[in-house]
C-alpha cells in the first residue's frame, strides 16, 4: 500500500495534512505520536471508513496494488474486504455465535458453502490462536468469552475474509499485560499471511513488534503532519528530526 | 501571651466549621421535611393502588360470572321469553378483533419498523420534520383518525363499513407509535457494532438487516407489544366506520364487531339491565388480553436480555 499526500479534514478543519509514505508488504507498520497527532484519523481513511462521517473530506491517493482506492470506480465496500480492520473495544457482534462471527464477513456477502466457510473459519481461528480454546464450542455466544479473546476473534472475523492488508487501531489498549503480550506474538506470525498498519500510543509495543514507524505530531494549525517514518531500530535509536528524539526519550506524551 | 504557632485565620477551616455548624442545627428539620415527603409518595401510591385494585375488583365481581365457554362459542342472542337468561356471548366481538386487528399488524409493524430504523439514521432536515410529525400524532386523540377514515373512505369513495376501514384506522394510529419506540431502540445499537460490519467489508443494507436489528430486537419486541396493547383497547376510531354485526365472520370486508365495541354496545345500547351487566364480562377479557400482552412483552424483553449476557 502507497500513500501519497494523504490528507483528511472535517467541515473543513484538517486534522491530517500530507502524509506520504509506503507501507511494506507482510511487515507490520505502526503509527505513533501522541494523543491528537490524527494517527487514528489516518488509519480511518486507509479503509474508507471516514465514508461514512458527514463532512468528512480525504485527499490525497492511497494506492493499494495498481489502484487508487478512493478512485471513483471502487466502491468502498470492496475495499474493505480487501483492507480489514480491529478496533480497540473488541466488538464481536452480540446476537452471534463464535462461529457465525467469525464467517459474518464471508456470508453477508454472498458466500453459502458450508464447506467454504468451515475451511476459512478454521484457518482464521488458527491464524488468531483460537482455535484450540474454541473449536469445542463454536455455537456458543460470542460474550462469553474473556476481554482478550474475544479480541482475538475480531481478529479472526478479519482475517477470515483474507484481506491483504489489517489495520489495528490500538487493539490491546483495552486488554490486560498477559493477552497484550498474546497478541503481540499473535501479530509476527500474522504478517506472514497480511500486512499490517498499527495504530499504538505505546512506544514500547511499536519497538517490539514494528519493523517501520510513521511518527507523527499535531501542527501549529492542529492538524496532524508527519514527522519522520524510518524502520523502528533506526527510528529509535538514530533519529532524524529532533522532535521524534524528543517524544522517544519521553519528554512529552 | 500569643501562641508561638499563631497563624492568620485560614478561610477555608473557618468555612468548614460553619458548614459543620449549620449542617449540626439544620438536622432536625431535615429529617423531618425528608420524613414527610417519603410519607406523601407513599400516599400516593397508596392512592393510585387502590385505584387500580378498585377497577380490577369492580371488572372480576361483576364480571367473572359470565366467563364461560358460551360466553367466547356465542354470538349474541336475543333473549326470548322462554330463555330470558340467554344472551349469548361475544364470539363475534372476538373474531372481529382478531381479524381487525391482526391486518393492522402486519401492516403497521413492518411498516414501522422500517420507518423507524430510516429515522434512526438519518439527521436532515426531512428527517427531522417526520420525526416531529410523528410526535406529534402519537398524541393526537385516537377518534379523529376514525372520523377521517370515515370522511375519506365511507362518504367521499363511498366505500363500506367495513372491518378492513377498522384496520386502517388503527394502522394510523399504531405506525407512529413503532416509528417512534423503534427509532430509539435502534439508536441504541453501540455504534461500534455497524463500524465492525462495515470493517469488514459488508453493504449498508446487510448492516442493517442482519447485525443491527437482530441487536435491537428486545427494544423493538417492546414497541410492538406497546402498539398491540394500544390497538386493542381502540373503541372511537372503530365506531366510525366498522359498522356492526352480530354474527362472527372472518371478513374483512363485511361490517364487523369488535371486544371493545361489545362493551360499549352493553353498556349503551343495552335494552335492559341484564344486557348492560353483560358488558362487564367482555370488559374483564380485554383488560385479561391487555394485561398478557404488557406482561409477555415484559418477560420477553428480559429473557432476551438475559440470553445475550
Amino acid at each position: 500500500m502507497r500513500l501519497k499526500d494523504v490528507s483528511v479534514s472535517f467541515n473543513g478543519r484538517m486534522a491530517v495534512r500530507d502524509v506520504s509514505f509506503d507501507v511494506p508488504d507482510k511487515r507490520v507498520t505502526a503509527l505513533i505520536g501522541p494523543s491528537g497527532s490524527g494517527k487514528t484519523t489516518l488509519l480511518r481513511a486507509l479503509n474508507r471508513l471516514h465514508d461514512v462521517t458527514k463532512g468528512a473530506k480525504v485527499e490525497g491517493e492511497i494506492l493499494l496494488g495498481d489502484t487508487n482506492l478512493y478512485s471513483r470506480e471502487i466502491h468502498p465496500t470492496l475495499t474493505r474486504t480487501r483492507v480489514g480492520m480491529v478496533f480497540q473495544r473488541p466488538n464481536p457482534f452480540p446476537t452471534m455465535s463464535i462461529y457465525d462471527n467469525v464467517v459474518s464477513g464471508l456470508r453477508f456477502s454472498g458466500i453459502r458453502k458450508k464447506a467454504v466457510l468451515n475451511e476459512a473459519a478454521e484457518s482464521a481461528l488458527i491464524a488468531a490462536a483460537l482455535w484450540d480454546r474454541v473449536k469445542d464450542r463454536l455455537k456458543m455466544h460470542a460474550s462469553s468469552l474473556s476481554g482478550g479473546e474475544q479480541q482475538r476473534l475480531c481478529i479472526a472475523r478479519a482475517l477470515a475474509v483474507e484481506p491483504e492488508v489489517l489495520l489495528m487501531d490500538e487493539p490491546t489498549s483495552a486488554l490486560d499485560p498477559v493477552s497484550t503480550k498474546r497478541i503481540e506474538e499473535l501479530m509476527s506470525e500474522l504478517k506472514n499471511r497480511v500486512s499490517i498498519v498499527i495504530v499504538t500510543h505505546n512506544m514500547q509495543q511499536a519497538a517490539r513488534i514494528s519493523d517501520l514507524c510513521v511518527f507523527l505530531l499535531m501542527g501549529d494549525d492542529g492538524a496532524g503532519e508527519q514527522i519522520e517514518v524510518a524502520p523502528t531500530q533506526k527510528l529509535f535509536t538514530d533519529p532524524v528530526d529532533p522532535r521524534t528524539l524528543d517524544y522517544i526519550q519521553g519528554r512529552f506524551g | 501571651m500569643t501562641n508561638i504557632g499563631d497563624l492568620p485565620a485560614d478561610p477555608i477551616i473557618e468555612r468548614r466549621a460553619l458548614i459543620q455548624a449549620t449542617a449540626r442545627s439544620s438536622l432536625a428539620r431535615r429529617n423531618l421535611v425528608s420524613r414527610l415527603m417519603l410519607g406523601v409518595c407513599a400516599l400516593a401510591f397508596v392512592v393510585a393502588g387502590a385505584v387500580l385494585i378498585w377497577i380490577v375488583a369492580l371488572l372480576i365481581s361483576k364480571g367473572f360470572h359470565w366467563i364461560s365457554k358460551p360466553f367466547f362459542t356465542q354470538d349474541p342472542q336475543t333473549p326470548t321469553v322462554f330463555q330470558q337468561n340467554n344472551l349469548g356471548g361475544i364470539r363475534n366481538a372476538i373474531w372481529g378483533s382478531i381479524v381487525i386487528d391482526g391486518i393492522a399488524l402486519l401492516i403497521a409493524i413492518p411498516v414501522g419498523l422500517i420507518a423507524g430504523h430510516l429515522l434512526a439514521e438519518s439527521e436532515n432536515s426531512f428527517a427531522n420534520a417526520v420525526r416531529k410529525t410523528t410526535e406529534v400524532m402519537t398524541g393526537l386523540p385516537s377518534i379523529l383518525f376514525g372520523i377521517f377514515v370515515y370522511e375519506f373512505m365511507i362518504i367521499k369513495f363511498h366505500y363500506r363499513f367495513s372491518g378492513i376501514l377498522g384496520s386502517l384506522a388503527l394502522v394510523m394510529i399504531m405506525v407512529p407509535v413503532i416509528m417512534k419506540a423503534s427509532e430509539i431502540a435502534f439508536r441504541a445499537v453501540p455504534h461500534s457494532l455497524k463500524e465492525a460490519g462495515l470493517s469488514l467489508g459488508l453493504s449498508k443494507g446487510v448492516i442493517a438487516a442482519r447485525i443491527v436489528t437482530p441487536a435491537a430486537v428486545p427494544g423493538l419486541l417492546t414497541a410492538v407489544l406497546l402498539a398491540m396493547s394500544r390497538a386493542v383497547g381502540e373503541t372511537a376510531p372503530l365506531i366510525w366506520v366498522i359498522g356492526n354485526n352480530y354474527v362472527a365472520t372472518w371478513s374483512p370486508y363485511k361490517q364487523q364487531s369488535a371486544i371493545p365495541i361489545s362493551i360499549y354496545n352493553g353498556l349503551l345500547g343495552a335494552a335492559s339491565p341484564l344486557q348492560q351487566d353483560y358488558a362487564w364480562g367482555s370488559a374483564l377479557f380485554l383488560v385479561v388480553v391487555v394485561l398478557f400482552l404488557n406482561l409477555g412483552s415484559r418477560f420477553l424483553a428480559a429473557f432476551l436480555r438475559r440470553e445475550r449476557h
